[in-house]
């Protein structure tokens, strides 16, 4: 797996892999790609050890004696490598759409093979007594001309709905064969058999004469084809719309739920709606939402300076834990106005180094966070004291107070820049040409003044892995294209969308795998429980019956809309 | 004091003598009247059955006439000056104790404690 590359040919080789990545031919096999690339460089060590010692160079590359010297030391940190994240992708774009394709070309040749042997039954019926013996056939009348045109038109018919049906582009790849269509198959094929053997022994055979005869019995095989296309209907598409059953989705990672009612259908079809409605329902996975509190209180740390106050003997909460640092560290957080009691130290008490800083100057300083320790989010944490039981409270809710004072930041930014731009009448020629621009300029145009505020309020939320300068762009000369007021352009931004608005590369989630304890071709069932694993989460779907309604029926008179007043009066007399 | 349609009511009354007090043009009883056969028993406070349609004295006013002739709240009208009040109108039961010539007005009111009065007399013999 490359994760970085070292030297002259580091650029060059992620040059080369960034092609590779956008080039539609995806059938490459990765071992032709490193074979025909002369300085792909391949490290087998995990990302941990140290660069320099486990390099190895593959192909024609000229052993360079003095590589400890020359080379240098690209981490995963350096604006030219790869991330992790990259290497998946193109790991999954690569072995995405090999082998898979076969099985879907096999079932397409094999159904043009029976449609084209089908479709071609009636008319070998009706030439081939022409063919073989012409001479003894009686003369086709008036009627058998006429159901000439009928053999015509039915089987254009049968074409046309044959091609409506099944043509279609196929919507996913299942694991199984599709159970009803296999059934179909075969028992065309089977009809179409009988047909051909009744044939070709009491016509081919026995050179039967009657050619009205032959005629009628084509029309009829085209009759029960049209008839089989009719229960292909009934089976594939009219069955299951009726909702049987209510599935429940939940995503594993963030609790996101949808329900959805379904027909009967077999596992593996169901999955396929799911999925279909996932990509539109669900908010995109967004991993860095999950670690968001970690790396709050880390970010919390980082800025802030340590006063030991309880000294090294500390309390006993802290005493377990300071194994890491010598020393327990406490901080205190304050929002202007607000305080949290803290009971300082008792003189007599000896643990209080002399050293330590008093309690009051700490109450005065603003913005410190709580924590007995710094190595664990503060949500995992046990209250030292009475007081540090809301630690998780205060961080969230002043994580909430950010938020909003950005999202506000970014509204008024993103107000103002449309103010500047002015969708120009036709009437308006007097403008010289100069300052026309199309809706690419004007969107690079007014984009530097909102993008600082932007990229800030995505930074908070975490989406800015979803956004790129790029597609910020384009949306914002978009929204200009069709007049769109601020706050239209700024919902896809203020709000996380469902999965489909984001573009392919960012969707971590592609390859699906179906788990499931029942057979995948069985039908839903009541409490049928299966699983969508992607690689960085799961669905999980549960069935339920939707319950038999028995509605009864009430018969109300209208002339019993009838009232009377009910008074209480009270007189003083 | 349960009612049975069609059936006489009996039960056991007392004797009440107001007189009227002369308030400028007005001559007032001291006390409010709720309840009739066209009003809604239900939201009688005071009877027992709920649909109970009597005159009911609702409120009696402090140191007025009828508290000092022994009227209480709570009590139901049986008759006013020998005019039958167990099924009238409320309108009827207002007209029949504001007549303008009289000046006294003489109750037959009825409650629950005098039965229980009566019938612990009765059970002391």
């Amino acid at each position: 797996m490359r994760l970085f590359c070292a030297g002259r040919e580091c650029n060059d080789t992620l040059k080369e892999l960034s092609e590779r990545e956008r080039s539609r031919d995806r059938h490459k096999s990765r071992s032709k790609e490193s074979s025909r690339s002369e300085k792909s460089v391949t490290i087998n060590a995990p990302p941990a050890e140290p660069l320099l010692g486990d390099q190895s160079v593959r192909g024609e590359e000229v052993q360079d004696d003095n590589w400890g010297e020359t080379t240098t030391a690209v981490t995963g940190t350096s604006e030219h490598s790869l991330s992790q994240e990259d290497i998946v992708r193109i790991s999954k774009s690569l072995d995405d759409s090999v082998g898979l394709d076969c099985k879907h070309y096999l079932n397409v040749a094999l159904s043009v093979i029976l449609g084209l042997v089908v479709f071609l039954t009636p008319l070998a019926f009706l030439i081939l007594p022409h063919l073989l013996w012409a001479d003894r056939l009686t003369a086709c009348g008036t009627a058998c001309e006429g159901l000439f045109i009928s053999v015509a038109f039915k089987l254009l018919i049968l074409l046309l709905a044959v091609w409506a049906l099944f043509f279609r582009p196929p919507r996913a790849g299942l694991p199984r064969i599709f159970v009803f269509r296999a059934l179909l198959a075969t028992l065309v094929l089977l009809f179409v058999l009988s047909y051909w053997l009744f044939y070709g022994v009491r016509i081919l055979d026995s050179q039967d004469e009657d050619y009205q005869g032959i005629v009628q019995y084509a029309v009829s095989l085209v009759d029960a084809l049209l008839f089989i296309h009719y229960l292909a209907i009934v089976l594939l598409e009219l069955r299951q719309l009726q909702p049987f059953f209510s599935l429940c989705v939940t995503r594993s990672t963030d609790g996101a739920t949808q329900h959805y009612n379904l027909g009967q259908l077999s596992i593996q079809r169901a999955a396929v709606v799911i999925l279909e409605n996932y990509y539109k329902d669900f908010p995109v996975h967004n991993p860095a939402m999950l670690t968001a509190s970690k790396s709050r209180a880390a970010k919390h740390l980082a800025g802030l300076k340590v006063y030991n106050v309880d000294g090294p003997g500390g309390n006993n909460a802290a005493a377990g834990i300071a194994q890491s640092q010598s020393r327990a560290m406490i901080f205190f957080f304050l929002r202007p106005g607000k305080r949290i009691l803290w009971t300082p130290p008792q003189p007599s008490d000896p643990s209080a180094s002399p050293g330590s800083i008093s309690p009051h100057t700490l109450l005065c300083s603003s913005f410190s966070l709580v924590l007995p320790w710094s190595s664990l989010p503060p949500i995992l944490l046990q209250p030292v004291k009475p007081e540090l039981v809301s630690i998780s409270v205060l961080i969230y809710t002043e994580h909430e107070r950010r938020v909003r004072k950005r999202r506000a930041r970014l509204v008024v930014a993103v107000e103002e820049a449309f103010a500047h731009i002015r969708h120009m009448q036709e009437e308006e020629q007097k403008k010289a040409p100069g300052d026309v621009m199309d809706p690419r300029e004007a969107a690079q145009a007014i984009f530097p003044s909102m993008a600082r505020a932007l990229q800030k309020y995505l930074r908070t939320t975490r989406q800015q892995h979803l956004h790129s300068m790029e597609s910020i762009q384009q949306h914002l000369a978009f929204c200009i294209t069709n007049n769109m007021t601020p706050k239209a352009f700024l919902e896809s931004y203020l709000t996380t969308g469902p999965t489909l608005q984001y573009g392919k590369d960012r969707w971590l989630a592609r390859q699906w795998t179906l788990i499931s304890e029942a057979s995948v071709t069985s039908g839903l069932k009541d409490g049928a429980v299966f699983l969508l694993k992607c690689i960085d989460f799961s669905l999980v779907v549960t069935t339920k019956k939707i319950p038999y309604i028995q509605l009864a029926e009430e018969f109300i008179d209208p002339k019993s809309h009838k009232f009377v007043l009910r008074l209480q009066s009270e007189t003083s007399v | 004091m349960s009612f049975m349609p069609g059936q006489p009511v009996s039960t056991v009354v007392q004797r009440i003598e107001i007189h009227k007090l002369r308030d400028g043009d007005n001559l007032i009883l001291g006390f409010s009247i709720g309840g009739g056969i066209d009003q809604d028993p239900s939201q009688n406070l005071f009877s027992e059955d709920k649909t109970d349609k009597g005159i009911y004295v609702t409120r009696v006013s402090k140191g007025g006439p009828a508290e000092v002739a022994g009227l209480r709240m709570g009590d139901r009208i049986m008759q006013v000056n020998g005019w039958d009040m167990t099924m009238v109108t409320h309108d009827q039961a207002r007209k029949k104790l504001t007549k303008k010539n009289e000046d006294v007005v003489r109750l037959l009111v009825t409650r629950k404690t005098l039965e229980d009065a009566v019938r612990q007399s009765m059970m002391q013999h």
